[in-house]
């Protein structure tokens, strides 16, 4: 049930010369979008480590959002790749700590999407609003509880 | 070598050499009729005879089939030498008595008329019915040794000799290549008769295929280097490994077509990219007749039309060969068209106003400009608008509709209607005329999807190379090095392609200038204690900047190829990558600050 009160938190990994240039073009064309996503700038999207995602959730995100350039247009030729290998992976730890998969997405985002940006924060902050905080803290109690 | 005497001179020639090529070489004239220098000698009509001395004998040989040997003496114009050149005048005078080629060699012999009736002849019918072949077997020859292919012979003997192919019937095995025809001193041979198969013209591509080429052909007349090339899908010498007459010809010897494409490498330092672009496809848009309707073309074939090099000198006609009367020229063809290309291609109205104003100079034609919008932003573009409108060009605004053959009143039989809104008056209306230029648009280049990957570029919304900044480094991309000139980066006009090229020269010189390069501040490093020698990191660069040191165990970094993307620190097991600035403690520090 979505609950109107809550604002989530969304740790966005954008990679500097797409997503994070597209993210600014959403910013000077005055796009409207929920205040949500805080931003932490990367080179690329490969350097996107699973654990800094595991890091983000923990720390309190209810969503995180790794965007990179579109395949073919990497600025680092192959980062976003690499990127795309490790995201399965992360989903198959995500749905073994049984956190939702909707709560991390990988997009691609370039420099002149500032829309497509918008619209994704948008969409991310719909749907975490549809599942409700992560309680991070409160789902370890209670599988550590039940072990 | 061989020494021989000619006319009293003493001439030496390489063994093999006849005695007309001898002969030809030292300036000596003597006459043929049958006789080619790319054609192996045939001896047929005799009028190359000369009178040679060998070994105490004089006696008459034709020139053209006698190989000089030591010691001949040659006599090319005695008395008995020119009366039979003379008799065989008249002999094909009355064969032949309208060939040009036999008229003149019988005219410089001095003989203008026959003492013999025509005689009775038999003419293929495919070699044309006049009965101008003079029976010289030059088709013959070129079909037969030169192209290699056989489907011309001769047929009959005396009177009913002939050429032809055979069972005289149209030939399955000719290959259009037109060399009889080309060959035919006389006329007589016409390759739509000989060849069964289609006559399948070579369109030029430069001429947008108004006109047609050869096989081997200058590109288009500013090509740098200027040398001809040869195209290996239509080349003779390619299909049945005959032919070559150019590269026998060729005095410079610069022709080899035992050549073939060649990849080379090499090492550079910047690479500037200047690689065009591709003109709108008007077939996409069918309501306006392209491909359908004649007298409908596109401005780059009208540019050809009207141009002075082009195939008409640049005299305007329609396809029916008359100078129009009224014109329309309909801009933003593919452009600033949501169906199509939503950008404005920015040359268009500029070359549309300069047809408009050829075409009033050349033929004082009626001539509409149907636009959305004038864009003459440059410098005198302006006022050469203003020009235009007063030489009595006309301007409707608005989009047009169609353009169509169907006439709907008198006034429009026989001609193009171009349908379209005149928003300034708020109608519809119809403009019947005689021809129609389609402004079309600039598009990305067909190879723009292949370059941008090996160059690793990105491209923009509209396909063109994106630039690294539209306003600060419209020259440069994201990549160091390598810079953009020119329509590849979008649309534009010659003055602004000059400034961009000069301005990727400047960037990309200034990087060779420097002797010195700098460094990425946030490139990777590897520490060895924590290394496991896994590799990953190896698979991992997209620059292989990073390699396995065997002899430590351990990865290294290459600093000056490392781009600083971090992919090699997210794939690193142990943590022992890390990446200058952007370190996995850093970003951790950085989440819990956006969390807090």
């Amino acid at each position: 049930m979505p609950d109107d009160r809550f604002e989530p938190k969304i740790v966005g990994f954008l990679c500097q010369w797409c997503s994070y240039t597209g993210a600014d073009l959403a910013g000077t064309s005055r796009l409207q979008y929920p205040s949500t996503l805080r931003t932490v700038k990367l080179m690329c999207s490969g350097r996107v480590d699973p654990t800094f995602v595991v890091k983000a959730l923990a720390g309190g995100a209810d969503g995180v959002l790794i965007a990179g350039c579109h395949p073919g247009d990497c600025h680092y030729s192959e980062g976003n790749y690499r990127a795309m290998r490790r995201y399965p992976l992360l989903m198959q730890m995500l749905d073994q700590f049984g956190i939702e998969r909707d709560r991390v997405r990988l997009e691609w985002i370039s420099a002149s999407e500032g829309e497509k940006f918008a619209q994704v924060v948008r969409e991310m902050t719909e749907r975490l609003k549809e599942l409700g905080p992560l309680n991070w803290q409160g789902r370890s109690a209670q599988y550590c509880g039940a072990i | 070598m061989v020494n021989l005497t000619i006319e009293g001179r003493k001439i030496e020639v390489e063994e093999g050499t006849s005695v007309l090529e001898a002969a030809r070489a030292a300036g000596i004239h003597i006459p043929t009729l049958c006789h080619h220098e790319s054609l192996p000698p045939y001896g047929a009509c005799r009028f190359c005879v000369v009178e040679v001395t060998r070994r105490g004998r004089t006696r008459m040989y034709a020139s053209c089939t006698l190989p000089a040997a030591e010691g001949m003496e040659v006599f090319t114009a005695t008395e008995k030498v020119l009366k039979t050149r003379r008799i065989l005048a008249e002999l094909m005078l009355a064969r032949c008595p309208h060939s040009e080629p036999v008229i003149k060699l019988a005219a410089e012999l001095g003989v203008h008329k026959s003492r013999f009736p025509r005689p009775l002849t038999s003419q293929s019918c495919l070699i044309g019915e006049h009965g101008e072949c003079i029976l010289c077997g030059m088709c013959v020859r070129i079909c037969n040794d030169v192209m290699k292919v056989g489907a011309l012979s001769f047929e009959g003997r005396g009177g009913y000799r002939t050429i032809t192919t055979p069972f005289r019937e149209p030939s399955e095995i000719c290959r259009v290549c037109g060399a009889c025809e080309s060959i035919c001193p006389t006329g007589s041979i016409q390759q739509a008769k000989i060849t069964a198969p289609e006559p399948k013209m070579i369109p030029f591509e430069f001429e947008q295929g108004l006109t047609n080429r050869k096989p081997i052909y200058l590109q288009f007349p500013q090509a740098v280097p200027r040398v001809p090339v040869i195209d290996p899908n239509t080349c003779m010498h390619f299909k049945t490994t005959g032919c070559k007459i150019c590269e026998d010809n060729c005095e410079a010897g610069a022709i080899d077509h035992s050549k073939s494409d060649e990849i080379k490498e090499f090492k550079v330092g910047s690479i500037v990219l200047a690689t065009g672009f591709d003109v709108f496809d008007a077939r996409e848009i069918p309501r306006y007749g392209y491909g359908r309707l004649t007298n409908v073309l596109t401005a780059i074939e009208f540019e050809r039309l009207c141009h002075a090099s082009g195939p008409t000198s640049g005299k305007i006609f329609t396809s029916e060969g008359k100078i129009p009367e009224s014109l329309g020229v309909v801009h933003c063809v593919g452009s600033r068209d949501k169906n199509h290309q939503e950008y404005c291609s920015r040359v268009c109205c500029m070359y549309s106003l300069k047809f408009a104003h050829l075409v009033k100079e050349k033929t004082g034609a009626e001539v509409t400009n149907f636009y959305i919008d004038m864009r003459s932003f440059g410098k005198g573009y302006e006022e050469f608008y203003k020009r235009l409108m007063r030489e009595d060009v006309n301007f409707i605004r608005g989009k047009v509709a169609e353009v169509t053959n169907v006439p709907q009143r008198p006034e429009e039989e026989g001609k193009l209607v171009v349908v379209c809104e005149d928003t300034l008056l708020g109608l519809v209306r119809r403009v019947p005329v005689d021809m129609v230029i389609l402004s079309v648009g600039l598009k990305p280049g067909a190879d723009t999807e292949k370059l941008n990957q090996t160059f690793s570029l990105s491209r923009s919304v509209d396909g063109f190379f994106a630039e690294k900044h539209p306003k600060l480094a419209p020259v440069d991309t994201p990549s160091d090095g390598i810079f953009l000139a020119g329509a590849c980066q979008g649309p534009k006009d010659i003055p602004d392609s000059v400034a961009q090229g000069a301005a990727a020269a400047a960037g990309a010189l200034g990087l060779l200038d420097k002797g010195s390069i700098v460094l990425e501040p946030i490139k990777a490093y590897i520490n060895e204690d924590l290394c496991g020698g896994c590799q990953i990191c190896v698979a991992n660069c997209p620059y292989t900047a990073v390699e396995y040191d065997k002899e430590k165990g351990v990865s290294v970094v290459y600093e000056e190829l490392c781009k600083g993307c971090g992919t090699c620190v997210a794939g690193c097991p142990t943590g022992a990558a890390q990446q200058e600035n952007f370190e996995d403690i850093q970003i951790f520090s950085e989440v819990e600050g956006v969390l807090s």
